[in-house]
């Protein structure tokens, strides 16, 4: 059962605008039968401090990485994850969170991977809703378990191996990560964690677009022209690319897999998840250091 | 270290501020412990008002994801730690809650002798908020050590005789 999409007049210009929902519409569709509202932040406590009436919480850290293998959670762990969540596979989902959506948007690519078909965003993210003055409560839900079914992850069409980035080198990339990382003057975000990486600078030939330019001061996605104008214009990319993008750990560059396939239509994108933390610890992998992107190396 | 004597019962034990809060985490929950965090984020206090407008006199925790700062005084060789940091950000407000009340009391000698650095991931966090983010509390509470050290070399001798602990 699909819950109706937002006609908002601003998403149409989108290749997807099935895949964002406003906060207004959120607002009048709280509640309908089928519709399931995940909260997926950066700060794991910030669903307690207070969230949007019914929204269940989904943790990166603790429901959708592996804790063991450097990995995302198997199709059981994904199927007791949904059912617990009170999500059932045909479930319209609507995903949220801090910091312009960046832990939401990992949160639907991790979604996609097991091919849930409808995962939205919501526009402006806990940013939007809280500037409205719209309400939280901290009443967590109990969701009534589903049958959510056992499915197979699909690592094949919008996740990138290390294998594949090399094997892809020649056709466009997109580093995310802030100007300090590509350059190489260091291996974290500014004002981040280390989380490992032996290296510093960026993969030849990759553009370097930080994952925020794609939101605006607002928090919400910038406009179709304003795409463009940044991904386009800006970083090459043409009609019928394929395109890879990385951060540090994959979390940034599925914020921008999202901006890529479902708000600007490309087909083929994938986020390499293993992103700086495997590949600037790689043995023999090209790195290029500086602010130029730089050449691919000969093969 | 020196050669002060210290006179305070159970020299080398986790100091009983530290280890109640220990104690009271690792009985509840997994789950649970969230809430706790949560309680000690709202507890956080706020900068004494001679450091609201000396954001020179803080430091800033590079290893936390969200911006906090430390400033730690020690006075008589007794340690107070004062920290601030965004509402939006309430994990990083909880760690500095933690540190600030459990620190707070001991003498500079007690920090730096029988608060080991890996104090935070003993405290039944790991489970409950993942490994990658209580990183960001080992990284505080090294600071607020390295301050310690750092003020208690500065005034000649640590842990003034006297000095009552918690």
């Amino acid at each position: 059962m699909v819950v109706e999409h937002d006609a908002s007049p601003k998403f149409q210009e989108f290749a997807h605008p099935e895949r964002l929902v406003s906060t207004d519409w959120l607002q009048e569709h709280l509640g309908t039968p089928g519709l399931v509202v995940v909260e997926s932040d950066e700060d794991v406590l910030l669903y307690e401090t207070g969230h949007i009436a019914g929204a269940v919480k989904i943790d990166w850290h603790l429901d959708l990485n592996d804790p063991v293998q450097r990995d995302y959670v198997d199709g059981e762990a994904f199927a007791a994850l949904m059912s617990r969540s009170g999500v059932t596979r045909d479930s319209t989902i609507v995903v949220y969170g801090d910091k312009n959506n960046w832990w939401a948007a990992y949160a639907l690519w991790v979604f996609s991977l097991f091919g849930h078909e409808d995962v939205r965003l919501l526009d402006g993210g806990r940013a939007a809703w809280e500037a409205e003055g719209r309400e939280y409560t901290t009443q967590a839900p109990s969701p009534e378990p589903t049958d959510y079914p056992v499915v197979e992850r699909d690592d094949t069409v919008i996740r990138a191996y290390k294998d594949d980035v090399l094997a892809h080198l020649g056709r466009p990339l997109i580093d995310v990560r802030s100007p300090e990382e590509y350059s190489g003057q260091r291996t974290t975000a500014p004002a981040y964690p280390e989380e490992g990486a032996l290296r510093a600078g960026h993969i030849p030939s990759a553009q370097n677009v930080p994952w925020g330019k794609a939101a605006a001061d607002d928090g919400r996605f910038r406009g179709r022209a304003e795409l463009d104008a940044i991904y386009r214009d800006g970083a090459g990319l043409a009609d019928g690319d394929s395109v890879v993008a990385y951060c540090r750990i994959g979390e940034r560059s599925s914020h921008t897999w999202f901006v890529l396939h479902h708000l600007m239509g490309f087909e083929d994108v994938r986020n390499y998840d293993g992103s700086w933390t495997e590949w600037g610890s790689a043995v023999r992998v090209p790195i290029v250091q500086g602010t130029e992107p730089g050449a691919v190396p000969a093969r | 270290m020196t050669a002060v004597a210290d006179t305070a019962a159970g020299a080398g034990d986790l100091p009983a501020s530290l280890a109640e809060i220990r104690d009271e985490f690792l009985a509840l929950e997994v789950r649970d412990r969230l809430q706790l965090l949560l309680e000690f984020s709202n507890e956080l206090p706020a900068l004494p008002a001679e450091y609201e407008g000396h954001p020179d006199l803080l430091e800033r925790v590079e290893e936390c994801q969200s911006p906090v700062f430390i400033f730690v005084e020690v006075v008589d060789g007794v340690v107070a730690m004062h920290a601030t940091a965004p509402r939006e950000a309430p994990t990083t407000r909880g760690f500095a809650s933690i540190l600030a009340q459990g620190l707070t009391g001991l003498t500079a000698q007690q920090v730096l002798r029988d608060v080991p650095d890996d104090y935070p991931q003993t405290i039944g966090l790991v489970e409950a908020v993942s490994p990658l983010r209580v990183r960001g509390m080992t990284a505080l509470l090294g600071r607020a050590k390295r301050q310690i050290a750092e003020k208690t070399a500065q005034a000649g001798t640590a842990g003034a005789p006297g000095a009552s602990g918690a």
